[in-house]
């Protein structure tokens, strides 16, 4: 019998020891992208690289060899690496026009290797057959690039590499990174310079700030070849692109938001607003991430209010901060009690609340800066709708007490407590002896 | 008699101090991480790439870069997140940057150092070491107050205040979260319906051995100890109040 019941217990040990162990593993499962969505095609990463050929790349000043042997290298390297899940493909610019015609040179920007499933044999020879010419129309090439990455639902990344500024004004490249940013295609646009000067430095890294993405300078074929790895590896990871949404100027107008992960452009001085229907014992999570793509004045903050359909402030979260940033957050949570008895309650046949989140920044642009309001500055929004939680009855958990003064009471207590019960017992028994 | 309940008294508070050790060495934060687990760092909240406790994040960035890593804190215990940023030797120019950490929890909202060089000056010789320990955290707090609650923290690695010469200079930068068992002093009462862990984004998970279901404390052994204790002192109480040896029976009368 015993054997029995031992056999039992390690039989139910066991099957929770696997279903804990098997647990995190389906989880993890669930979250890397490239089993079933990317099998559809929808959710595939796509990538661009997008080179500078222009004449200036037949300057001999990486690792003794030119520039352009130094970025063929690397893409040979690169196009070996590269993950089976994403998406790859070449543009260029300033590889063709030989002439000194400026404007027939600043259209000078061609899909060398079409974005798609990678074929790495055609594409190392695509690259093979290139050599320095012209011009460098970045502005061009970046929207040509964004063309080349539309459709499917998975990120976008451009990865640029040049090695001077660009020479096409006035169509400026950190204006037009700004502009395909604010279409809200999820799409990031990472730089690196070819020993940089500071002029280039600055428009590079502006290109860079005004999407999300990173700036890199580069002076040897490693440096090269590592981060440009390491930047198509990055858009093969898993991660939840946002949903575009666009926020009202006011609360009844709002657009209804369920869980999830929205984005945004609120200008400077504009308020956003949305709506989330909150159930009685749930609990409304949201966090609001307000991005700097330009150049800002150093002190800001960011404001998120969550009210009721009459203007009743229920909670607010709100943040601020000087010096350099990428963005600034904060977040509130709002639990509904079980039982509502408060008038404010939104619906009238369900007893759902309309909550109103408000969302607004105080950035202001900074003197001289190019962009001043539009685009809007990227708010990113994040919705979740989770239980309401416990709340405490005491302080301290359950109620119960620790420390020294704790025990010294109750033995203070019970001692006396038992003195007195004592006293008590033998009077008793005295007045029972004497009768 | 009494020697058996001392016996017994002995073997309660040892039984309590048994379970208490137990609690603490089955707390995560002493594990020296998964090796085989990616680390490197993202560059945005929603890229965050999510480390365990103990275990060490890296990164291989440029000056200028934004590095987020997401790693799960469970309620009684303090997180210390610590930085170590190398610049290569040839970076003439990054010296003078300012390198600082700042962590966010799970909505977001910036979490205060209680102490650490949150933030400091690169000097041009050697790594920048930074560090920032947070508040304990609770199980429960006001919607209106920002203390922290067990659920995902981000941590944000950045230069501020940099020149245009020093961006996109190559650094490597390691971090690496630990926490404190704080105890029952820091047990409160109450409980989140769940996790403050962004529910639509990969993220840092869980801890190792999962979300405490902030049933345990050592309060208990605490109050339960005291109250054996009073039981103890109120036997004592009484026995002194009979004297000694003067055993009178009922039955004698």
């Amino acid at each position: 019998m015993i054997t029995r019941k031992r056999f039992a217990v390690g039989l139910s040990a066991l099957v929770a020891a696997l279903s804990m162990g098997l647990a995190p593993a389906a989880a993890y499962a669930a979250d890397t992208p490239d089993d079933s969505e990317t099998a559809e095609g929808g959710a595939k990463p796509k990538v661009e690289l997008v080179l500078d050929v222009s004449g200036s790349m037949r300057a001999r000043d990486i690792d003794g060899k030119s520039r352009m042997a130094a970025a063929k290298q690397a893409f040979n390297e690169v196009l070996d690496a590269t993950p089976e899940d994403v998406d790859l493909g070449i543009r260029t610019l300033g590889a063709n026009y030989r002439g000194e015609d400026r404007r027939t040179g600043c259209k000078d920007t061609e899909q060398l290797y079409p974005v798609g499933p990678l074929d790495r044999g055609d594409a190392k020879t695509a690259v093979a057959t290139l050599s320095p010419t012209g011009f460098t129309p970045i502005g061009p090439a970046l929207l040509k690039a964004a063309d080349d990455l539309k459709g499917g639902e998975g990120s976008r990344r451009i990865v640029l590499i040049s090695d001077g500024e660009d020479t096409c004004q006035p169509l400026d490249p950190c204006e037009v990174a700004r502009e395909i940013a604010a279409k809200g295609i999820n799409l990031t646009i990472d730089t690196l310079g070819l020993v940089p000067n500071t002029k280039m430095r600055a428009q590079l890294s502006c290109i860079a700030e005004a999407t999300g993405g990173t700036y890199t300078s580069v002076r040897h074929t490693d440096e090269l070849t590592d981060r440009v790895g390491q930047l198509v590896d990055r858009a093969a990871d898993p991660a939840v692109n946002p949903v575009a949404v666009t926020g009202a100027d006011r609360c009844s107008a709002a657009p209804q938001l369920k869980p999830g992960l929205y984005t945004d452009r609120a200008g400077f001085g504009e308020h956003r607003w949305y709506r989330v229907d909150v159930a009685p014992g749930e609990e409304l999570r949201a966090s609001v991430s307000v991005g700097a793509d330009r150049a800002v004045n150093n002190d800001y903050g960011v404001l998120l209010r969550a009210v009721t359909r009459h203007d009743r402030e229920i909670v607010r979260g709100s943040a601020a901060g000087d010096g350099r940033t990428d963005v600034l957050s904060t977040g509130l949570r709002y639990p509904k009690p079980e039982r509502d008895d408060d008038n404010d309650s939104g619906g009238s046949g369900d007893d759902k609340e309309i909550v109103c989140l408000q969302v607004s920044h105080s950035y202001s642009p900074a003197a001289g800066a190019a962009a001043k309001g539009k685009p809007g500055l990227p708010v990113e929004l994040a919705v979740d709708i989770v239980d309401a939680p416990d709340g405490p009855s005491d302080v301290a958990a359950f109620g119960l007490g620790r420390g020294w003064w704790l025990l010294g009471a109750l033995v203070l207590t019970g001692f006396v407590g038992g003195l007195l019960w004592g006293w008590l017992s033998r009077w008793r028994f005295a007045v029972w002896r004497t009768n | 008699m009494r020697t058996t309940r001392l016996a017994a008294l002995a073997g309660l508070l040892g039984l309590g101090a048994l379970l208490t050790s137990g609690a603490a060495f089955a707390a995560p934060g002493d594990g020296d991480g998964k090796d085989g687990k990616r680390a490197d760092a993202g560059t945005s909240f929603r890229t965050a790439t999510g480390i365990e406790q103990g275990q060490k994040g890296t990164a291989s960035a440029s000056t200028g870069d934004y590095l987020y890593w997401s790693f799960p804190a469970d309620a009684g215990r303090r997180p210390t997140v610590e930085a170590t940023v190398k610049l290569p030797e040839s970076a003439s120019g990054a010296s003078g940057a300012k390198w600082r950490i700042d962590v966010y929890d799970g909505l977001r909202r910036r979490q205060p150092c209680m102490y650490g060089m949150q933030a400091r000056t690169a000097t041009g010789s050697g790594p920048v070491e930074l560090a920032c320990t947070l508040r304990t955290v609770r199980a429960w707090s006001d919607t209106w107050a920002d203390d922290p609650l067990p659920g995902t923290y981000y941590i944000r690695l950045t230069a501020t205040g940099l020149r245009t010469a020093d961006l996109g200079q190559p650094v490597t930068a390691e971090v690496e979260a630990t926490s404190k068992d704080i105890g029952g002093s820091a047990a409160v009462d109450g409980t989140l319906g769940a996790p403050l862990v962004p529910g639509s984004q990969p993220s840092a998970g869980e801890p190792e051995d999962g979300w405490a279901s902030g049933w345990w404390t050592d309060r208990w052994i605490w109050t339960g100890a005291g109250g054996v204790l009073a039981a103890l002192a109120g036997v004592g109480g009484y026995t002194l109040t009979r004297g000694r040896g003067q055993v009178s029976s009922p039955s004698g009368a």
